[in-house]
Order: C-alpha cells, then sequence, then structure tokens
C-alpha cells in the first residue's frame, strides 16, 4: 500500500459528466434511464413484485399440502397440474427472478459504482439493455400463466423427457415460453455482469488498491465471473431443450439416439455454481452490515477474499451430486463425493471469519445486523444439512425427499431473503435518502426468522420420515398420510402463512418510510465504504467531488482515533 | 494477483484517473469470449457424450459431409483473420488508414464468402436428406455449425460498423481492437468444430 497519497487529494474539477442535469420527463428519468441507480431500483422493484408471485404460489400449494382437496381461500381448488406448475413457477421466480435480480443485479448495479467511487457503469446502455431484456423475460414468464395448457409443470430443473414432449407434460406452449424465459433472462444477467467486472476492475477511485475494495463489491465481481463461465454450457442445453419442444429434434430422447442425462449435466454444471452465484453477494451483504455494526474491522479481510476464490473454483466441480442416483457411475459418485465435501471447507471459513469479527466487537442490535447475524446462524444449518447430501451414501435414501426441500430453502431464503432484508434496511437510506422505522423492522424480523423455522424444521423431518418431493396429495401414499405427519405439514403451512403476513409491516414500512420517513443524512450508520460520502440518495453522477481513497474499507474502533470509524476517503 | 502490477485505472473521463490495463470494450469483450467459450464447450462435449454412446457414427442412411469443399472454406476464413490483423497493423500507423481500410474490406469479404459458401452446403445437405429431425447426427450438425454460423454473421455486423466508423473517421482503438478480437475467436474456434464434425 505504499505510493498511495502522493498527489494532490480533492482537486478533481466537476469533470466531464453532468452532475446538473437538466430537467428530465418522469420517462426518460425513470424507465429509460442508463443511471445505474436508476436501473439497480428497477431491477429491485421488478424482484420485489415477482417475489409476491412467488409467494402467493408458494401459498396456494403449501394450503393444498395441509388441507388436501380443499379450496385454497384466494385460488380455488389446486388440481395436481395446477400443483406442478406452481411449485415449477415457484421455484423458477425465487431462482432466477428474484434472488438472482436483487442479489446480483440490484444490488451490483446501486453498490458497485458508489462504492468504488465513479459516476456510472462503464457501459450504460447496455446496462439498460440488460434490464430492458430481464423486464422483457418476466413478461414472457408471466404470459405463459395464460397460455392454453396452462404453464410449464416440469420442475424448475426441467428434466427431459418430461419437458422435452409435450405428450408427457401436457403443456405445448407453457414448456417452450418457460424456457425461452429462462434464456432471456441469462442474457440480461450476462450484459450486467460483463458491466460489473469490467467497471470494477476499470472505473476504480484513485487510490483504491484490489486489497480496498469492500468485500461485496468482490463477491458480485467473483458471482459475475462464476455466472459467465457457467451459464455458457446451460445456454447451449436451453437451445437444444427448445429445438426438442418445438422443432422435434432428439437430443435428450434416448428412444432416437439422444441422452437425457446430458440435460442434467449441463443444467448442473450450471446450476450448482448458480448456488455461489446467489450465496456470494449476500455474504458480501453480511460482511459489509457486521462490521459497521459490530464497530470492527473484518477479521482476515484477504482469507475471506481467497476462501471467495477457492469456492468460485471448487463449485466447478460438484455439479454432479444432484445426479447420485441417475444412473451416473459410482466411481464418479465418489469423486464428486470428495469435491462436495471439499467445497464446504472455504464456506465454513468464511463463517468462522465473520464470526471471528462478531467477537470482542461493541455489537448494535440495528435491524440490518438482526438479518445478517440470522444470516450467519439460519446459513449455518443450510450448509451442515449439505453434507448429508453431498456423500452418496446418505444422498441415495435423502434424493428427491423433502430433506433436500428443506436443506436447500435453509440455504437460499438466508440468501435471498434474510440477506436481502439485511441489505435493504441497510442500504435504504442511501437509495431514498431517509431511514426506515427500527421497531417495525424488529417486529418483521421476528416475524420473518421464528416462523421460517417453525416451516423447515417440520420438513426436515418429513424428508426424514420418507416423504417425496412433487406430490400434491400424500392422501394416496397410506403410509405418507399417518396424522403425525400431516400435523407437521400443517404447521409448516401455518408458519408460512405467519411469514407472509409479517411481510405486509416491511411492505408498509418500505414505502411509507421512502415518502415520508426521518431525513437521512449522507452517512447515517457511520460507516467507511465510498457510497456513504455521497448525498443521500445519491445524485446523477453520485458524487459531487471524486473521491481518492486512502486506506482499506474495514477501518473501525483504530486505537488513537477521536472517531470509531476511518471512512475510506478521508485523508487524515 | 498481485496488489502492485495490477493497480487502478479509470473510466478515462477525468483526467486524474490513470489509464486501465485493458480498455473497457476490450476487457468487456474478453469477458463475453469467456462465456462464449463454454458455450461451444458445452455443445462440443454434448456432441461427443452422443457421438460416442451412438453404434455407428456417422449414421449409415445419412449422407456424408462436404469434406473437401468445408476445408478450402476453411482456409478462406484463416485468410480473412490475417488480413484483419495486417488491417490491425495498418491502422497503427496514422499515414496508413485507407489501407488498414482496404484491407479490413477484404477480411470482411472472406468472411461473407465463408457463409455463403456454407449456406450453399446447407441447401444441397438438406436436399440429400440431412436436416435437423433426420437424425442426432443432423440435428448435431446443424445445432453446431448453425452456432457458428451466427457468430460468423454477427461477428460481420461488428466489422461493419468499425468499417463505418472508419468512413466517418470516429473509430476509436479500443473498438476495433474489440471487434478484432470477436473475429480471432469466431476464426479461432472453426478449425476446432471442422475437425470434430466434418473429420472425426
Amino acid at each position: 500500500m505504499a505510493n498511495l497519497s502522493s498527489s494532490e487529494a480533492l482537486s478533481h474539477s466537476d469533470s466531464g459528466h453532468d452532475t446538473h442535469h437538466e430537467k428530465m420527463s418522469f420517462w426518460s428519468k425513470y424507465v429509460f434511464s442508463t443511471d445505474h441507480k436508476v436501473i439497480g431500483m428497477q431491477y429491485l422493484f421488478t424482484g420485489m413484485f415477482m417475489a409476491l408471485i412467488g409467494g402467493f404460489m408458494v401459498y396456494a400449494f403449501r394450503m393444498q399440502l395441509a388441507f388436501p382437496g380443499e379450496a385454497v381461500p384466494g385460488f380455488g381448488n389446486v388440481s395436481a397440474g395446477a400443483y406442478n406448475a406452481l411449485v415449477t413457477n415457484h421455484g423458477t421466480i425465487m431462482i432466477f427472478w428474484v434472488a438472482m435480480p436483487v442479489l446480483i443485479a440490484a444490488l451490483g448495479n446501486f453498490l458497485i459504482p458508489l462504492m468504488i467511487g465513479c459516476d456510472d457503469m462503464v457501459f450504460p446502455k447496455i446496462n439498460r439493455l440488460s434490464y430492458q431484456i430481464f423486464l422483457l423475460s418476466a413478461l414472457v414468464l408471466i404470459a405463459s400463466f395464460f397460455v392454453p395448457g396452462g404453464p410449464f409443470g416440469g420442475a424448475w430443473t426441467a428434466y427431459p423427457p418430461l419437458s422435452a414432449q409435450a405428450k408427457f407434460n401436457l403443456t405445448p406452449l407453457g414448456a417452450p415460453m418457460w424456457v425461452i424465459a429462462v434464456a432471456l433472462e441469462f442474457v440480461a444477467f450476462l450484459l450486467g455482469g460483463i458491466n460489473f467486472i469490467t467497471t470494477t476492475m476499470n472505473a476504480r477511485a484513485k487510490g483504491m488498491k484490489m486489497y480496498d475494495i469492500p468485500i461485496i463489491v468482490w463477491m458480485i465481481v467473483i458471482a459475475s465471473i462464476l455466472f459467465m463461465a457457467s451459464v455458457g454450457p446451460l445456454m447451449a442445453g436451453a437451445i437444444m431443450l427448445l429445438f426438442d419442444q418445438t422443432l422435434s429434434t432428439n437430443f435428450f430422447n434416448p428412444e432416437y439416439g439422444g441422452d437425457p442425462v446430458l440435460w442434467q449435466h449441463l443444467f448442473w454444471f450450471f446450476g450448482h455454481p448458480e448456488v455461489y452465484v446467489v450465496l456470494l453477494p449476500a455474504m458480501g451483504i453480511v460482511a459489509e452490515v457486521i462490521t459497521v455494526f459490530a464497530r470492527k474491522k473484518l477479521f482476515a479481510y484477504k482469507t475471506v477474499l481467497y476462501t471467495t476464490f477457492a469456492t468460485g473454483v471448487i463449485s466447478f466441480f460438484v455439479w454432479a451430486h444432484h445426479q447420485f442416483i441417475s444412473g451416473i457411475d459410482p466411481r464418479m459418485a465418489n469423486v464428486f463425493t470428495i469435491t462436495t465435501l471439499l467445497i464446504s471447507v472455504p464456506i465454513a471459513e468464511m463463517l468462522f471469519v465473520y464470526i471471528a469479527t462478531l467477537y470482542g466487537g461493541s455489537i448494535q442490535f440495528k435491524t440490518p445486523m438482526l438479518f445478517a447475524l440470522a444470516f450467519l446462524a439460519e446459513f449455518l444449518i443450510g450448509g451442515v444439512t449439505g453434507i448429508h447430501l453431498g456423500a452418496s451414501g446418505t444422498d441415495i435414501y435423502f434424493h428427491d425427499t423433502y430433506f433436500v426441500l428443506a436443506h436447500f430453502h435453509y440455504t437460499f431464503v438466508p440468501i435471498a431473503i434474510i440477506a436481502v432484508f439485511a441489505a435493504i434496511y441497510y442500504w435504504f437510506p442511501k437509495m431514498f435518502g431517509r431511514m426506515m422505522n427500527e421497531f417495525w423492522g424488529k417486529v418483521h424480523f421476528w416475524g420473518t426468522v421464528i416462523p421460517f423455522n417453525f416451516i423447515f424444521i417440520p420438513l426436515f423431518m418429513l424428508g426424514m420420515a420418507g416423504q417425496h418431493r412433487r406430490i400434491y396429495n400424500y392422501n394416496h401414499f397410506p403410509d405418507l398420510a399417518t396424522p403425525e405427519l400431516q400435523n407437521l405439514r400443517i404447521i409448516a403451512t401455518v408458519a408460512l402463512v405467519i411469514m407472509l403476513l409479517f411481510q405486509i409491516p416491511f411492505l408498509v414500512n418500505f414505502f411509507v418510510s421512502m415518502f415520508k420517513g426521518k431525513k437521512a443524512e449522507a452517512n447515517p450508520w457511520k460507516a467507511n465504504t465510498l457510497e456513504w460520502t455521497a448525498p443521500s440518495p445519491p445524485p446523477h453522477g453520485n458524487f459531487k467531488v471524486f473521491p481518492e481513497v486512502y486506506r482499506p474499507p474495514y477501518e473501525y474502533s483504530v486505537p488513537g482515533r477521536k472517531e470509531d470509524y476511518w471512512p475510506q476517503d478521508s485523508k487524515d | 494477483m498481485s496488489t502492485q502490477s495490477i493497480s487502478i485505472s479509470s473510466t478515462g473521463h477525468n483526467d486524474n484517473r490513470r489509464t486501465p490495463l485493458l480498455s473497457n470494450p476490450v476487457l468487456g469483450m474478453l469477458i463475453f469470449i469467456v462465456m462464449e467459450m463454454m458455450f461451444f464447450a458445452g455443445l462440443i462435449s454434448s456432441y461427443s457424450i452422443i457421438k460416442s454412446g451412438a453404434l455407428f457414427w456417422p449414421p449409415p442412411q445419412q449422407p456424408r459431409l462436404p469434406v473437401e469443399v468445408t476445408a478450402v472454406n476453411t482456409l478462406i476464413l484463416i485468410t480473412s483473420a490475417i488480413f484483419l490483423f495486417l488491417a490491425n497493423r495498418a491502422f497503427a500507423k496514422p499515414e496508413w488508414q485507407a489501407k488498414a481500410q482496404k484491407l479490413l474490406s477484404l477480411c470482411f469479404l472472406g468472411g461473407s464468402l465463408f457463409v455463403l459458401i456454407q449456406g450453399f452446403e446447407w441447401v444441397r445437405l438438406l436436399s440429400y436428406g440431412l436436416t435437423m429431425t433426420s437424425s442426432t447426427y443432423g440435428s448435431f450438425f446443424y445445432l453446431i455449425i448453425g452456432a457458428h454460423a451466427l457468430h460468423v454473421i454477427s461477428a460481420l455486423i461488428i466489422l461493419s460498423a468499425c468499417f463505418i466508423r472508419f468512413k466517418k473517421g470516429t473509430i476509436t482503438p479500443a473498438f476495433f481492437h474489440a471487434a478484432q478480437i470477436f473475429w480471432y475467436f469466431v476464426v479461432g474456434v472453426w478449425p476446432i468444430l471442422y475437425i470434430l464434425v466434418y473429420l472425426t
């Protein structure tokens, strides 16, 4: 970190871009904007809207499982076909239209330029195109709910031949529309990812070296690289699947020389790195939040970075643990068991680093901090139960049971819901210039985290009892229709409804605070990173004076300083 | 990953920032190429898996691929890349801009010729009964070679954008370099596809 503060700071001119823009119409300011903050908000609101749809779907099919055959209030009777369509689209929406756009696209767009101290993404028009394609993909998916035959119901993994042939899935239009929507969505994130990586590499503030980049920016960049490197084969697979569906080719049809397991390889080669694509930004959020609210330097910045690299590399060699019972070679199952167990090492290391960061800190239990701590605790359960599924011996029993389902919800809900709430409560002042209400934030926190455990712990038990996934009515299976098991299903469903109801205080808090909340100062949490040096909310062009960076991002409670924080751009 | 060697870089519009190691278009294009490589790797590995699982390959009742014509076509494509390489060398010298433009149009011609010959061969193959649905052999042929042809066509569009910018005098080295990277990728991946699909 030598040769840093040599040149005269703060002499930046107001620079080429126009901080004071001429008045723009509503359309050019909020709809066709190339401003990274507006695009980030577009992604955030689209993601929240899709989350409502996904949440409604889970309500409908959980009610069916708890009270089979009875009409669901607000939905009506859930037929077997409708049940399949609901679970399929719930999974698809929550991963591709909620987790990805909010964690990568919304936070990446909003935070990266602000945190590295520049005015916008390096390719602003590509960025706008990215959102437009994303919106189109969401519209295609929503349109598929209304076509004749109904939406696709072959599970979000879309295994052929069920997904490939209309005579099996009975959705001649829904299935191809689903594939097209997913493919369009990948294109959107591809364009976004190119922007994130290039911007972070090329547009950083003066003085910001590799180890001065905040962890969340690193995480989003590494996640984007993972996405870039893994999505290609799935794109190839998606085209093949689309051709199978529409041109009746036989890529995945064993009757005519195709291979259905091939799709599983192409899908999971993307699908497993995808888990880390969404996990890493969530880990980044937690790193930012716990350092600020523990008023303590991040324990071992470089370790976090290197374990992230390690996670990224290993994540490309674990995919076949999803296919232990797909008829792959048992010797291959051994190899993938070992790699899968290996990947828990860097992730565990990351969790230990975060716990070490908390140790001895002066912790403030603000709402974002509560969510961040809940992430660590809940994700830990998700990670530990993954060991049983990564080992091929136990997985053969657990495969496709509710144990798997509970496991990955214990990872995805902390990632896409809990960590995202931490991020929203934490960056809300920067996004909208106002504070969210603390009391209702805490109500929302407890109302989300407690029911969450009551949903999925019963599902672990059901899974261990042998309850298989993707069955719409367990009354047809005498072993699984016992009152004990049915009670567990009812507990999970009731907890789900409570959790969904507790999102109402959040939505009210969110929208009321946006207009009526307490005005936020530029740096309400007394944080170090560069986004807090910009006004709240940042104007077009972000900074009045481009910041210059003098130190790493987590210098909290440095001995000998009057304040317990030390902004990256402060000279003394 | 030493901090010293990579260090800082800039957007370019602010004077007191340093120039980046790779310009924005070039870096963006390289990241895109990574994804493209994985895309073709996905196609090639799928093809290899299906091929290794088949009893006879190519299937007995299917027409044979035009190996010789395509060999000549491969040479045409490689020649076009050489023209582009020379155009880049001319472009570096301010007094040779007209020459660079001429070489660029030669490259464009080579690429267009490649696409035309490919299209002509496709029409013949279709008339011999090799179609998308006649066998997985045909499906993969049209999928892989068609994906490549689409890449050549989009690369040609980028080259013509370069050409227009040459004419207007608005071409920037970064844009031209990014376009070249894409063309080299499209040309570089072709011999691999040729060997895998036509020769083995």
